[in-house]
């Protein structure tokens, strides 16, 4: 099993590679074209501010290569919010691989919200064998909204997709690598997709 | 729903828990990582740690924990003391913390919460406010609480918050260490004026100061060293009792 993490300069990815050595699995952290074609599966993560994210991945063609992978990719947070058409936050255009936007909290609910959320109505087999209203750690302050393509929702004053899917594209707005065991056993299941 | 926060606090000192700690289980109390683990793994929501080393050394030797931590350790946690810059804080998230905590930097330079916001994110900053209300009055003090300051504490919790921090950890010093509950109306006077979360932190001592500061002061995440460490209050029981009280928490 080959397991890259882009790494285009956005946010923290040591703990995503740390709760994959947990598993086992030592990830490697790369923005190599060749290294992640190459690669099996493929983590894209992101914390931080959308447009600079958006910039740091033109710099580096990323915004490219990274709508045509075939292989199982997994965003996380703004990475997920990144694979989205667009966002509201620097009013950024999104790579376009799930078709709907991310848009702010408003501030009728503290933002960000962060802390411990219940995520529910799952439906992909990224989440087998993860109970319904499960609690998953989220600290983000845009949301994406619902379309055909959500896979769990959670409520913060608004009901909202907290993961997406499409075709070989999964995205959860949630972190896996800091959630505990369930998080552990979602990003498992990624890995057996 | 968004739960409650419970967060264990641990001084650490040259990379090493320096509060008394009496935690049953533990093969050596005075390793943050194998303390942390078990925190995690009982329950605890998120992880602060305070870095009090006063040489160079010893903040090399946090560093190094930090990574420990961050490597064996699947919950969000926060690191403080001792940072003003921005490679202070570049270091640290490099070695996989979550949040970093500014206090004292940030009044002597508030830019520093613009500067680190804009760099990493306000999700990544806290700016921890130590505060002592004379004459019914909340002044702002710094240096872990040995210098006074005229700042006001809500008008400064807000200037932090426009300037981007994204979350506010309050310690009264009229109630740290009393053990006789939070600054519940202070708590709930930040909650109000602000639209981040705001952590209590000081005076913890039974079960319901926590649901008197979910409940009275409005916090969303209460901060305590000692009541866990000597384990006088075991965290799933706590969180069983907010939860019979109808608080929202991880179970």
């Amino acid at each position: 099993m080959k397991l890259v993490i882009i790494n285009y300069g956005a946010g923290n990815i040591k703990s995503i590679q740390f709760a994959f050595k947990r598993l086992g699995i030592d990830a490697v952290l790369s923005n190599n074209p060749e290294e992640i074609l190459a690669a099996d599966k493929i983590i894209f993560p992101g914390v931080g501010e959308a447009s600079s994210a958006m910039t740091m991945l033109k710099e580096s063609g990323l915004d490219k290569l990274i709508p045509n992978l075939k292989q199982p990719v997994l965003g996380i947070c703004l990475g997920m919010q990144l694979l989205c058409e667009s966002t509201e936050e620097g009013h950024t255009k999104g790579l376009g691989i799930f078709r709907t936007k991310v848009k702010r909290f408003s501030n009728d609910v503290k933002v960000p919200q962060m802390g411990w959320n219940v995520i529910k109505d799952l439906k992909s087999n990224l989440f087998f064998g993860i109970k319904e209203n499960e609690y998953m750690y989220l600290v983000h302050s845009y949301y994406a909204e619902h379309c055909d393509e959500t896979i769990a929702k959670t409520d913060y004053g608004i009901n909202y997709a907290s993961a997406l899917q499409h075709n070989n594209f999964y995205g959860v707005q949630f972190h896996p690598e800091k959630s505990s065991l369930a998080g552990v056993k979602i990003l498992q299941n990624f890995l057996e997709l | 729903m968004l739960t409650k926060r419970i967060i264990p606090c641990l001084d650490i000192k040259n990379g090493r828990t320096v509060k008394g700690v009496n935690f049953v289980d533990l093969r050596d109390a005075g390793d943050p990582v194998e303390l942390a683990k078990q925190y995690a793994d009982i329950g605890a929501d998120e992880l602060v740690f305070l870095d009090i080393s006063a040489t160079l050394e010893g903040r090399a030797t946090t560093l190094d924990m930090v990574l420990h931590v961050a490597e064996q350790v699947n919950i969000p946690f926060t690191v403080g003391g001792g940072i003003s810059s921005i490679g202070d804080v570049d270091a640290l998230l490099k070695c996989g913390a979550d949040k970093v905590s500014i206090n004292s930097s940030a009044v002597k330079r508030p830019e520093l919460v613009n500067e680190l916001s804009d760099k990493f994110g306000s999700q990544c900053v806290v700016v921890a406010i130590d505060a002592k209300q004379v004459d019914g009055e909340w002044k702002v003090h710094l240096a872990g609480g040995s210098i006074s300051t005229d700042i006001d504490l809500f008008e400064w919790a807000k200037e932090v918050e426009t300037r981007g921090a994204g979350e506010i950890l309050f310690t009264s010093m009229n109630h740290d260490g009393t053990k006789n509950g939070f600054a519940n109306e202070a708590l709930a006077k930040l909650s109000e004026a602000l639209n981040i979360p705001i952590i209590a932190s000081g005076g913890a001592g039974n079960v319901q100061h926590f649901i008197d500061t979910f409940k009275e002061g409005k916090s969303d995440a209460a901060l305590a060293a000692s009541v866990f460490h000597f384990g006088e209050i075991p965290i799933p029981d706590l969180k069983k009792e907010l939860k019979a009280n109808n608080i929202e928490v991880r179970l």
